[in-house]
């Protein structure tokens, strides 16, 4: 209980003074919505918002091709060569330090740059940067969901005269379509809440929201931030809600359809 | 020419030799039954045919063609699943309609078979549903439907009706047969119930780990066993193993369980102190109070068991040798439980099995 408190009363509150008319934080002067006005006519967090979007929008659907892929190598051919290093290079970025995965990530793109003169830092880097590890993350949903796929409906769509690729995009990957959508849901937010790796590997050009927020908090909270705080709240908690709910309806469906 | 030819077919899952050697021939238009024990390779030897599984030596050939390297969508062959694999994302229609989508047959053409086919299965109101609005005896009834849709030349179908319960297993049996019979196919049955296999097939073939053992028809395999293992696996029986020996009317065998040596069909070539058993079917077996003229054995009766069209009489002989009657109707009411009793059956009856 006190562990939600702490973890929720702030969130409360922040929720609750963002729509607060006074300009002073922590003094209540009644309901207003001006803070949310001012936030819209307020340019800057308009471009740092939409380029975290683009930016997460993009990572999120890189890294559902990348995750779907390893997640497929993982789980259906069972012994290559490096498969266990594979395993643990894919687990790696979940528990790696986020300022870890931000310096190396940073010094692959110097490298890189240096030598390739390609990609200069900005909204590429971070794009990549965030899809290297949500990939991971949809790659672990991907490969849970595939184990417990009935192989069987592949070799009865085989049998009925489909080809191993209609396989794939009719049964496949229909079915595991709950962890697709739910992947890319947490690769979006992850990318959406990052901070850290986009601050390492960003260069003048882009700015995410986070970055901005984080920026601007340092000279003072202001209202507006709260205003800000509010509705990214909104947006991450509404992708959750979602994911989670496809995931039970899944489960739901499963506990249904496997009842024989 | 057999509409299916497996010759010397084998398959091995590392130290398991799952299909072990297996010829087999099964003719157009037969209702052919796989029977055997739990694991003994009749899912793997299924899976050879449909593709899914290679041989590691021997072929396959289905109407002459030599379908060994074809892969499972190449094949004219459907199979019916044990889960039966309907798509969960698809409803009773689309499962249907999938087989005959990847042919490009035009939609009207489409929605035409599907309905046919829902018709056959006795199924159309339900062309909308999602299977798991479906009871497992309507499934069953849909995945038989997809197998069919495309007219295959040879349906396979593995344990189609072992997630039912007896009632509807008995009716969907009979409806199998006829569906069969309207459809012309081939249909090749796995099973482990020999009374399933008994009943619909016309052609049985009993394996044994991994091994064809026997191949006949349904009443051969039952009354002419070939070996001990397909008499104890088809129906029930007595078993006596014995020493055959030279007896005052041909031979006969001395059973130590028994006073009297027990007389053997005539006929019976085997060479005298060479080990054998025979097999009686308990309803073979004639009981009665007093003691017949010929050959008998005495025994007691130690259990009776109802089974409602008869009763099944378990006796006990003086030596602890136990053997059960089969008798029709009321008849085991004479006898009480501990009553002394003779039992025989006419020696040609019996069959003689030294393998
Ligand atoms: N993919 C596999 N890998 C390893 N062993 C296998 C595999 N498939 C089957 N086996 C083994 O091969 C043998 C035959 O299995 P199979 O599934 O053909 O039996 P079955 O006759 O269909 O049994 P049931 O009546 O229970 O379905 C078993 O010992 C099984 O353990
Ligand atoms: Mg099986």
């Amino acid at each position: 209980m006190l562990g939600f408190g702490f973890l929720y009363a702030p969130i409360v509150l922040l929720v609750f003074y963002s729509f607060n008319a006074s300009r002073l934080v922590t003094v209540w002067a009644g309901f207003s919505t001006r803070w949310y006005g001012a936030l819209l006519h307020d340019g800057a967090f308009g471009t740092a918002a939409l380029t975290s979007l683009e930016v997460a929008a993009m990572a999120a659907a890189l890294s559902l091709v990348l995750g779907t892929c390893a997640g497929f190598g993982m789980a259906r051919f069972a012994r290559f060569p490096g498969r266990l290093v594979f395993g643990f290079a894919l687990l790696a970025p979940l528990v790696v330090p986020e300022v870890i995965l931000g310096l190396s990530l940073l010094l692959l793109f110097v490298a890189c740059q240096s030598w390739f003169g390609w990609p200069s830092r900005g909204m590429l880097t971070i794009t990549v940067a965030h899809a290297t590890f949500g990939a991971c993350f949809v790659s672990v949903l991907v490969r849970a969901q595939l184990a417990g796929f009935d192989r069987a409906l592949e070799e009865a769509a085989l049998d009925l005269g489909a080809r191993p690729w209609t396989v794939l995009t009719r049964i496949t990957l229909p079915g595991i379509s709950p962890a697709l959508v739910s992947g890319w849901l947490l690769a979006f937010t992850l990318s959406l809440d990052d901070l850290v790796i986009a601050s390492f590997v960003t260069g003048p050009s882009a700015t995410t929201l986070p970055m901005a927020v984080f920026s601007s908090v340092r000279l003072g909270v202001s209202p507006e931030i709260n205003a800000l705080a509010t509705l990214f709240l909104c947006v991450v908690f509404l992708l959750v809600a979602l994911a989670g709910w496809l995931m039970a309806r899944d489960e739901r469906r499963r506990l249904f359809g496997r009842q024989v | 020419m057999a509409l299916l030819e497996i010759d010397g077919a084998s398959k091995r899952f590392g130290a398991t030799t799952a299909v072990d050697d297996v010829s087999l021939n099964v003719e157009r238009g037969a209702f052919y039954a796989l029977l055997g024990p739990s694991g003994c390779g009749k899912t793997t030897l299924l899976r050879m045919i449909a593709g899914f599984e290679t041989p590691d030596s021997g072929r396959i050939f289905i109407d002459g063609i030599d379908v060994t390297g074809l892969p499972a969508y190449a094949r004219p062959v459907n199979m019916m699943f044990q889960s039966y694999a309907l798509f969960p994302h698809m409803d009773v229609a689309g499962n249907i309609a999938f087989g005959l989508r990847q042919e490009r047959l035009d939609r009207r053409r489409i929605a035409a078979r599907v309905d046919e086919m829902l018709a056959l299965v006795q199924m159309s109101g339900y062309a909308r549903r999602r299977p798991h609005e479906l009871s497992g005896g309507q499934r069953q009834r849909v995945a038989l439907a997809r197998a069919l849709a495309k007219m295959p030349k040879l349906l396979l179908l593995d344990a189609p009706l072992a997630a039912l319960d007896r009632k509807l297993r008995a009716e969907t049996r009979l409806e199998l047969t006829g569906i069969q019979e309207r459809v012309g196919i081939t249909f090749l049955v796995v099973t482990h119930d020999q009374e399933e296999a008994l009943s619909v097939a016309s052609c049985v073939a009993v394996m044994d780990r991994g091994r064809v053992v026997q191949t006949g028809a349904p009443a051969e395999i039952y009354e002419r066993p070939a070996s001990r293992l397909v008499a104890d696996f088809v129906g029930e029986v007595n078993l006596f193993e014995g020493e055959l020996t030279a007896g005052f009317n041909g031979l006969a065998l001395v059973v130590a369980g028994f006073r009297e040596p027990v007389p053997l069909p005539c006929g019976t070539r085997l060479p005298e102190g060479a080990a054998a058993a025979l097999a009686v079917r308990p309803e073979k077996v004639v009981l009665s109070h007093a003691p017949p003229a010929g050959f008998a054995i005495a025994a007691t009766v130690s259990s009776i068991g109802y089974l409602g069209g008869g009763s099944i009489v378990h006796l006990a002989t003086e030596q602890g040798m136990a053997l059960k009657a089969y008798l029709p109707g009321a008849a085991a009411s004479s006898f009480g439980r501990g009553a002394p009793v003779w039992a025989t059956w006419p020696p040609d009856e019996a069959v003689v099995l030294t393998q």
